[in-house]
């Protein structure tokens, strides 16, 4: 009885259905967040002592990072319950997430790559926190290759729920090394982790625009997922009704 | 040679092996079967080498003869090409077993497909690791390698592309009911390799400096320790995910 | 908490980091939006494939309807 909620999740169309009860909050939460925060950031933080304006990129860099690396993990948990539970919905919500994910890597390198240029004088560095953000968009890219080589949905479904998994357990390995890497390889002059304290000014703007981020991520994910269960179950008799229904020029 | 006796035959030898006494026998009936047929292809076992040997060589003809630069280089390069080597062979590890039906029949057999999958990754590595790491000293002469490098390179080779051929392996498994998997494998399989070229060519360079690298083959150890504990478990299920496509 | 620039231009200057600032902020904004239109892309055409679907059905069960109809009626007058 318990987990009679765990399988009405499972059933997509539920989720379509309540799901749409949530969405205008999510969008506008997240948009007037984003909008607080960067106006904030942008003009109201004060300027940082040693990088001047360019460390206003911090605004979207960190945010979008953040969830870079959440949202490998929400696609692998989602992974995970769809093979342990067989959850058709499950799998939807991955295959949703591995786009978004991989949008918000790139915005992340993007911003990391022209916060560079100003402060260390060069576009790209090899630098620990970099390339295992390179590697994570590779991953990203994996796992879209494969869930999209299969000809069956469900066997593309269960590959790359299982390449995220195995993704996921090589993460930290992957971390780690490339942190020891770079020590190793790291130039004396060069020290690009300081240990830097924030003031409060510059932080509250910053936490703004990560709640912003992982709204707009929850809003995405949701709207992708939504759009993605209409695609898969096309045929079914509700989804024809919805989308029939409002379809111009029907006789 | 008929591919269905053959199938029918690897099928029933780890059957009757496995049925009797547990996954042990299985495993070594297995092994032997592997290896008996892997030494029939000799092209699949050259031409991995062969790709090893002519790439190296491209290499001075790209970046210039420089001894001292191609000294500096020959770690990372060798350990390169021995990645990219194993990953191209690596497309074929279940490949016939799948398409002659044999792949089924080891999947139906009581004891676990873990084995099965380790058994032919440990013929992949023999056939394949092995090699490139014997080869190996002898490209570090084609690039100028210092002296304390060579014993090192071959450690970690031998170490390193253990854990390579295990990890493609569970690529090779995901991949294996596509028609062109190719550049696929290496798209989804290359970002886990990365451990294994950072402490492969870390290993090399630790010695090069004139460092102690022991450290540097523990971890080596420590990932083949993972790696041969649970890559055949993800590709056992990727074979299972497979085979039902 | 101010305003930190003293006029519209020195804002949009950012002590010459402005186009490394702006370059990111814009190209975010359009990945972000990408990913929110996205879906609705999606959807109207999906919309349109199974109007088109619907439309299909419907003249294909007239054309039957009507086919059978006529048999009938050949089958009345004989």
């Amino acid at each position: 009885m318990a987990w009679q909620w765990f399988h009405r999740l499972g059933s997509p169309r539920w989720f379509y259905q309540k799901s749409s009860a949530w969405l205008p909050w999510l969008g506008v939460a997240s948009l007037l967040l984003l909008l607080i925060g960067c106006v904030w950031g942008l003009g109201f933080a004060p300027q940082d002592g040693k990088q001047g304006n360019s460390y206003r990129i911090i605004y979207i860099h960190v945010p979008a990072a953040f969830l870079a690396l959440a949202g490998y993990y929400i696609m692998a948990i989602c992974g995970a319950i769809g093979l342990i539970w067989k959850m058709k919905l499950s799998f939807v919500v991955m295959r949703a997430a591995a786009p978004i994910g991989a949008a918000l890597t790139f915005i992340s390198l993007f911003t990391g790559a022209l916060w560079g240029k100003p402060t260390w004088g060069t576009y790209w560095v090899w630098d620990a926190r970099i390339t295992s953000m390179l590697i994570l968009f590779f991953l990203y890219l994996g796992v879209m290759a494969l869930s999209g080589a299969f000809s069956r949905e469900q066997s593309g479904d269960k590959a790359s729920a299982l390449l995220a998994l195995v993704g996921t357990v090589n993460i930290p390995i992957i971390y780690k090394s490339v942190d020891w890497w770079f020590t190793l390889h790291q130039p004396a002059t060069l020290k690009l982790t300081q240990a830097s304290t924030i003031d409060p000014s510059m932080f509250y703007p910053l936490i703004t625009m990560i709640a912003g981020f992982y709204l707009f991520y929850a809003w995405v994910l949701t709207l992708h997922t939504r759009t993605m269960i209409l695609q898969r179950e096309w045929r079914t008799q509700w989804v024809r009704e919805l989308l029939g229904q409002t379809a111009p020029g029907r006789p | 040679m008929c591919s269905e006796s053959v199938a029918v035959a690897k099928g029933g030898q780890a059957q009757e092996a496995g049925v009797s006494a547990g996954a042990g026998p299985g495993f070594m009936a297995l092994l032997r079967t592997e290896l008996l047929l892997a030494i029939r292809r000799r092209a699949d076992i050259v031409n991995p080498l062969l790709f090893f040997v002519t790439v190296l060589a491209m290499m001075p003809l790209g970046i210039g003869p420089d001894p001292e630069m191609l000294a500096r280089m020959a770690p990372g390069l060798i350990w390169v090409m021995a990645l990219l080597a194993t990953l191209l062979s690596q497309e074929s590890l279940f490949r016939g077993d799948y398409e002659d039906g044999s792949l089924e029949q080891i999947s139906l057999l009581p004891q676990p497909l873990y084995f099965a999958v380790l058994a032919k990754v440990a013929v992949h590595w023999l056939v394949t690791g092995l090699p490139l790491a014997v080869l190996s000293p002898l490209l570090g002469l084609m690039l100028n390698l210092p002296a304390a490098g060579y014993l090192p390179l071959v450690i970690s080779l031998l170490l390193g592309t253990a854990s390579l051929s295990l990890i493609g392996a569970v690529g090779a498994a995901l991949t294996v009911a596509l028609q062109r998997p190719g550049l696929l494998l290496a798209l989804i399989i290359m970002p886990l390799y990365v451990p294994v070229l950072i402490f492969g060519t870390g290993t090399v360079q630790a010695a090069l400096d004139g460092y102690a690298y022991s450290a540097q083959l523990a971890v080596l150890g420590a990932i083949l320790a993972a790696a041969a504990a649970l890559a055949p478990l993800a590709a056992a299920g990727a074979i299972r995910i497979s085979l039902d496509h | 908490m101010e305003f930190q620039f003293s006029s519209f231009a020195e804002f949009l200057a950012m002590n010459g980091h402005g186009p490394y600032v702006w370059v990111s902020y814009l190209v975010a904004a359009v990945v972000m939006i990408a990913l929110a239109v996205a879906p609705l892309v999606i959807r109207r055409r999906l919309r349109r494939e199974v109007a088109q679907e619907l439309r299909l059905e419907e003249a294909r069960r007239r054309a039957a309807r009507e086919r059978a109809e006529e048999s009938r009626g050949a089958v009345a007058t004989q």
